[in-house]
């Protein structure tokens, strides 16, 4: 094993972005305050020291208007990698995103495409109530033409934004706000870029299948621990990339374990968990043997208080609870 | 005196009459439902693409709108593709995928062909940074009606490229309706103008029902963009004589409004003046006649004779395969 390094997931991508910068001269961020302020999460801190104003790019409240300016850029030939604050400010951005990132190429019969990187922050636990908490990865991952990645290691922040880069088609990268603090391991040297193919299997395990993206992966694990305790095997997959999905390693899975909990922080209703079980139930039905599962988040709008807010995300307890009834235990 | 020549004068006429003409066709066409969908007729406005395009580069870039027929054929993508576009064909300017709304070149460096009102915008401001920051001497041309300034991306778009400094020609079509509403009900400045200069962009207001005028004004700006002082702006004064869509009834305007404008027609007009001023003969403006109609029959039997794409073809053309991209 080559040797490894700890930083946090904000380190993980500064280290990306400052690469990337290097690497490829097309490369430039753009969004609001990633310059003067060194980013809304600090995670473009001291960029613009190094890269200068014109590639560390401070844009106005423009979402719409400055994603469809990378839009633009990276169809003549930059590598744009645009940084929206929020998932719920994207929304301002959704026209470009739906309408012209993920639409160019089929509209034009193949002659345009649009090599775009944006990047996100999403979900709740900060205490940003109802419009700087949601989980609308989903929405994204609905649309054809945009592939939407969501790396929930340090070695995925550090490793994914290359390989998103390199994709010759507009790429989100979806980064839970509560993961930035976190300390995970990354390659001490060499080729840090990662697959943004397939899901991984973050534990292996018998009896049952987790399925979670991004922060829930942690959750899904401590869950997973805790059943350990109990006799009980679970297997976590991280899903990784949101679109494409890794239908094989799901399957692979339940084909194994016989009973599978999706776990999203996103709410139920037409959301992106609704998506992972009707795959399985098309897919892998006859290798039931219990109804798949959810753990999901409250269908409210994230409130503001700590406790309400816990209570309306997903919680470890909550999953080895759904595992359980999944084993009728 | 007008310093435009009787070559420079054909060319103006042959591209408006040729426009005109192509639609006339697709309105025959689109009865016979030979082409479905939306479809939106430049009839009336031909004189800004026509005057505007001559004053790009082949490298320059163009960013249109759903009515953007005209802007196609006037930047040069041949007739017959943009025919079997219409149709739908494999064959056509973007393989058939986009239609009426959506007609692309990449040889073209057309960007087409956008159908969210504002939604080209900035998209011609990103086309524009990259050329700044790669220090290309290109220019963006971006086209839109005068709807698009009660879209929040056109204030952002302005203020972007003001911001930036961006070589970026912004072309508004005025034709004083954004489908069936008047400007005077949407816009509490009805100025276009005003609303660029509010950004410090230098900008004109033109006749746009005059093909000299615009492509003077447009000669002008463009010469300024490229020198590196930033985006202008251009309001073009013009009109549509049809309804904004096949679909439209054209209830909101009066029929002498309409005849009232279609006196002051770009094709009307500018025959007369060049008659008059003895620039071109009747026998010049009927061979003009006789090329376009020779050229629209053609790409009418192109688009005709043309294969659908196989339905198995479907989902081409969604993700483009790693090291797919320029």
């Amino acid at each position: 094993m080559s040797e490894t390094r700890r930083i946090t997931y904000r380190e993980a991508i500064r280290e990306a972005l400052r690469e990337a910068m290097q690497r490829d001269e097309r490369v430039f961020l753009m969004g609001e305050d990633v310059g003067a302020y060194g980013g809304a999460y600090a995670c473009s801190k001291g960029l613009l020291e190094e890269f200068g104003e014109e590639r560390i790019r401070d844009a106005p409240l423009s979402e719409s208007g400055f994603t469809g300016a990378g839009i633009g850029a990276a169809l003549n030939g930059m590598r744009p990698i645009v940084e929206i604050m929020t998932i719920n400010f994207a929304l301002l951005a959704l026209d470009q995103l739906v309408n012209n990132a993920a639409t160019l190429r089929h509209m034009s019969g193949g002659q345009f495409t649009v090599p775009l990187v944006v990047r996100m922050s999403t979900g709740a636990g900060r205490q940003l109530a109802a419009q700087h908490s949601h989980s609308l990865e989903g929405w994204f991952a609905h649309v054809p033409g945009l592939k939407v990645v969501a790396p929930a290691t340090t070695a995925d922040a550090r490793g994914m934004l290359w390989t998103a880069l390199e994709d010759p088609n507009p790429v989100i990268i979806m980064e839970h706000a509560m993961l930035y603090n976190e300390r995970g391991e990354v390659p001490a040297e060499g080729d840090v870029a990662v697959d943004i193919d397939r899901a991984a299997v973050r534990r292996p395990g018998t009896d049952a299948t987790i399925i979670a993206f991004s922060s829930n992966v942690a959750k899904a694990l401590a869950a997973a621990e805790t059943l350990a305790g109990e006799g009980i095997e679970a297997e976590v997959i991280d899903l990784r990339t949101l679109r494409p999905i890794d239908d094989e390693t799901i399957m692979t899975s339940v084909a194994k374990t016989h009973r599978a909990v999706v776990v999203d922080e996103a709410w139920k209703t037409a959301g992106f968990s609704a998506e992972i079980v009707a795959r399985i139930n098309e897919q892998a039905f006859y290798q039931l043997d219990a109804p798949v599962a959810r753990v999901c988040g409250v269908e409210v709008p994230v409130p503001y208080p700590h406790h309400l807010e816990q209570a309306a995300i997903p919680q470890p307890e909550q999953i080895v609870a759904a595992v359980k009834g999944a084993l009728r235990r | 005196m007008t310093e435009v020549g009787k070559e420079e004068a054909r060319a103006f006429l042959h591209q408006m009459i040729r426009i005109r003409r192509f639609e006339e066709k697709c309105a025959e066409l689109y009865s016979a439902q030979k082409i479905r969908g939306f479809m939106h007729l430049y009839i009336g406005e031909e004189a800004v693409a026509s005057g505007v395009m001559p004053a790009l580069r082949d490298n320059d870039a163009v960013v249109a709108t759903y009515r953007e027929h005209g802007h196609a054929l006037a930047r040069g993508l041949p007739m017959n593709e943009v025919m079997a576009e219409m149709y739908g064909k494999a064959v056509g300017s973007s393989g058939g995928r986009g239609g009426s709304m959506h007609i692309f070149s990449a040889e073209r460096r057309f960007y087409g062909g956008n159908a969210i009102v504002a939604g080209g915008l900035p998209i011609a401001v990103g086309l524009a940074l990259a050329d700044k920051m790669q220090n290309r001497d290109r220019v963006t041309c971006c086209f839109f009606g005068e709807g698009a300034a009660a879209e929040g991306e056109f204030h952002e778009s302005m203020n972007l490229a003001a911001l930036w400094k961006l070589p970026v020609l912004f072309v508004c079509e005025n034709n004083s309706y954004a489908m069936g509403t008047a400007l005077a009900r949407s816009e509490s400045n009805t100025s276009i103008l005003a609303h660029a200069e509010v950004f410090g962009m230098v900008g004109e207001a033109v006749d746009g029902m005059d093909v000299e005028a615009v492509n003077a004004a447009a000669k002008t700006a463009i010469a300024s963009v490229r020198s590196g002082e930033g985006p202008r702006f251009i309001e073009a004064k013009t009109y549509r004589f049809r309804a904004h869509s096949m679909f439209d009834p054209d209830l909101y305007r009066t029929k002498a409004e309409i005849e009232e404008w279609k006196e002051k027609g770009p094709v009307l007009r500018y025959r007369q003046t060049v008659l008059d001023d003895g620039r071109l003969t009747e026998a010049d403006i009927d061979a003009i006649e006789s090329d376009v109609a020779a050229e629209i029959a053609a790409a009418v039997d192109f688009a005709e004779a043309a294969g659908w794409e196989p339905a198995e073809h479907l989902t081409r053309h969604i993700y483009a395969a790693r090291g797919g991209a320029a």
